[in-house]
């Protein structure tokens, strides 16, 4: 009989994990797309909803962080997916904030690096969602 | 896993080039200040006002002269105003508070801000002081009138006390040696207050009664309200005193606090604050004489054609246009108060005007926090501004009282109203 050290089954993010996950994924592209209409018609309540779609998309993140690191300290072993999901998890976080304080600039001052970060931000978070939502833990899926 | 590191490097290294503090200069005041390019960190530059009390000190005053609290306790007062008896009003309010919080940004920003001023809730009054005797001390003090809102703007003419509140300019009718209102006020016309992010309406009145000046404020920093907002502000009005019809006599002027006629030239003076978060040293905030039909600037630019990039779309021919003020008094000082000095302030103050300066927010080494004098000669700004009454901010950091209006007494004296010690201050010179 052959003992694996680790189970080599597909682990994916739990029901809140999930939905955090998710979230922070839709609240960064609403980010996004509010700052896109701001660029194109100079509105500024659009610049207003991109400011609390990041807020938001940070609560979220943040709280996906923690489930990341949470599976980070369980996972055997850590290298590999479990790293890399946090470490994704962990720079869209990091890059959001500096886009919040992009985005509490007055009016046109936000532009176009609130705008940039915001694409930045958006597809990190996708690849972290695709990451995450693979498989939490290292190894082939079975 | 090497392009995570990569990017968390990345990550790392803008953080920190982002957090690069602004670094200040020493300001340059009069007609042509410095004018260094725009710059904001990640985080705006931020020291507010750690208040604590006077205790035994006193704001310090120039050889010659003394300084004492003729009214303390007072709910947070803004202007005075002496009256032709010698009485002093005094206005007392705060405004602006249903401004609506439209980023995660003002609501911290709020809280913040709140910690540099006074916890006392606005008088929405005026008071009245009386020295009968004469010695300096104003053993009377009464409630002139009650029930206003946010009172600011103080003037008197034509037999009546005109008081600019936030959302109109009202009047009562006034007999010499009145201690309290015969009625309720007469409003004159309505003022543009929705909401009324600046908020203090200041008020001066032509030498022939006939004609009212009014300053509004904008409704934003550099229009991060949306210019839907703007309609109205930025602009010092002119308001026929018997029917009460307005036209705008100067535009683009971001926040007209203070408003005084010059004496002898019947010319209109203000006092403006200009936009934040620029930087340090930017954008002067001023004192100008106030041509008719004058354009300064706000949003599109600042001191004549300097273009501010923050208010889109521009518009190049009305920054073409814009006006360079007369006399920059530093970025950030929040000019307040505004009067014309007389002879009896003594040789080296009868020729200027003095400026009470609330004190910065938006910078690492404070500025203002003082009331100063701008000596003038032929009619015109000219040289330093000289110190008159310091102290308000201590050399231990801490802040004691903020300068709100001045006003000086024809009896030879200065009147400044403090609105975070809630104190109104009075500086005679020494027999």
């Amino acid at each position: 009989m052959t003992e694996t050290p680790y189970p080599l089954y597909r682990s994916t993010p739990g029901p809140l994990h999930g939905v955090l996950l998710g979230g922070t994924v839709a609240l960064f592209l609403g980010a996004l797309l509010s700052d896109v209409a701001y660029f194109k018609t100079y509105l500024i309540q659009w610049s207003n909803f991109a400011s609390w779609l990041i807020a938001g998309g940070m609560l979220l993140c943040g709280l996906t962080l923690l489930f990341a690191l949470v599976n980070l300290i369980r996972a055997r072993p850590r290298a590999g997916r479990p790293t890399v999901y946090f470490l994704l998890l962990l720079v869209t976080w990091a890059l959001g904030w500096i886009n919040a304080f992009e985005h509490a600039k007055d009016a046109w001052a936000v532009m176009p690096n609130g705008l940039i970060l915001s694409v930045v931000v958006t597809l990190l978070a996708c690849v972290s969602a695709w990451t995450g939502f693979t498989n939490l833990r290292a190894g082939d899926a079975r | 896993m090497r392009p995570t590191y990569a990017l968390s490097a990345l990550a790392m290294a803008l953080l920190l080039s982002a957090c690069g503090g602004e670094k200040d200069t020493p300001q340059t005041h009069g007609p042509d200040p410095q004018m260094p390019q725009a710059e904001r960190g990640l985080l705006p530059s931020m020291k507010i006002a750690d208040p604590v009390a006077w205790g035994d000190q006193k704001p310090s005053v120039p050889e010659g002269f003394s300084i004492s609290a003729i009214a303390s306790d007072l709910l947070v007062p803004r202007q005075t105003l002496v009256l032709p008896n010698g009485d002093i009003l005094v206005a007392e309010g705060k405004g602006g508070t249903e401004a609506p919080k439209l980023k995660p940004k003002d609501v911290i920003a709020s809280v913040i801000k709140a910690q540099g001023n006074t916890k006392v809730k606005g008088g929405n009054r005026l008071t009245l002081l009386r020295d009968a005797d004469g010695d300096g001390k104003y053993e009377l003090r009464a409630v002139f009138a009650e029930n206003l809102n946010a009172p600011y703007g103080l003037a008197f003419a034509n037999g009546k006390i005109y008081v600019a509140n936030q959302d109109a300019l009202v009047s009562f009718d006034y007999t010499s040696g009145q201690t309290k209102a015969s009625g309720a006020p007469t409003t004159l016309t309505e003022l543009p207050s929705k909401i009324n992010h600046h908020w203090t309406k200041s008020l001066a009145v032509s030498p022939d009664g006939k004609q009212l000046y009014v300053g509004i404020g904008s409704n934003s920093n550099v229009t991060e309200r949306g210019m839907e907002v703007e309609l109205d502000r930025a602009q010092i009005w002119q308001i026929d005193a018997s029917s009460g019809a307005h036209k705008p006599y100067a535009t683009g002027v971001r926040n007209p606090t203070a408003l005084k006629i010059q004496p002898g030239t019947g010319t209109l003076w203000a006092v403006a604050n200009e936009r934040d978060e620029l930087g340090p040293d930017l954008v002067p905030d001023y004192l100008t004489s106030v041509r008719e039909g004058g354009f300064y600037g706000w949003p599109y630019s600042y001191w004549g054609q300097h273009v501010d990039t923050r208010a889109q779309p521009q518009d190049p021919a009305r920054v073409a246009s814009a006006i360079k003020p007369d006399y920059s008094l530093g970025s950030h000082v929040a000019g307040l108060g505004l009067d014309f000095s007389i002879p009896a302030m003594g040789e080296k103050f009868a020729d200027g005007v003095f400026v009470g300066e609330h004190g910065s927010w938006n910078r690492d080494n404070p500025v203002g926090y003082k009331v100063v004098f701008v000596p003038f000669s032929d009619g015109h700004a000219s040289g330093e501004p000289v110190d008159f009454a310091t102290g308000f901010r201590g050399t231990d950091g801490k802040t004691r009282g903020r300068p709100v209006g001045v006003t000086v007494d024809p009896k030879g004296a200065l009147i400044i109203a403090d609105d975070l010690s809630n104190t109104v201050w009075r500086v005679t010179r020494n027999k």
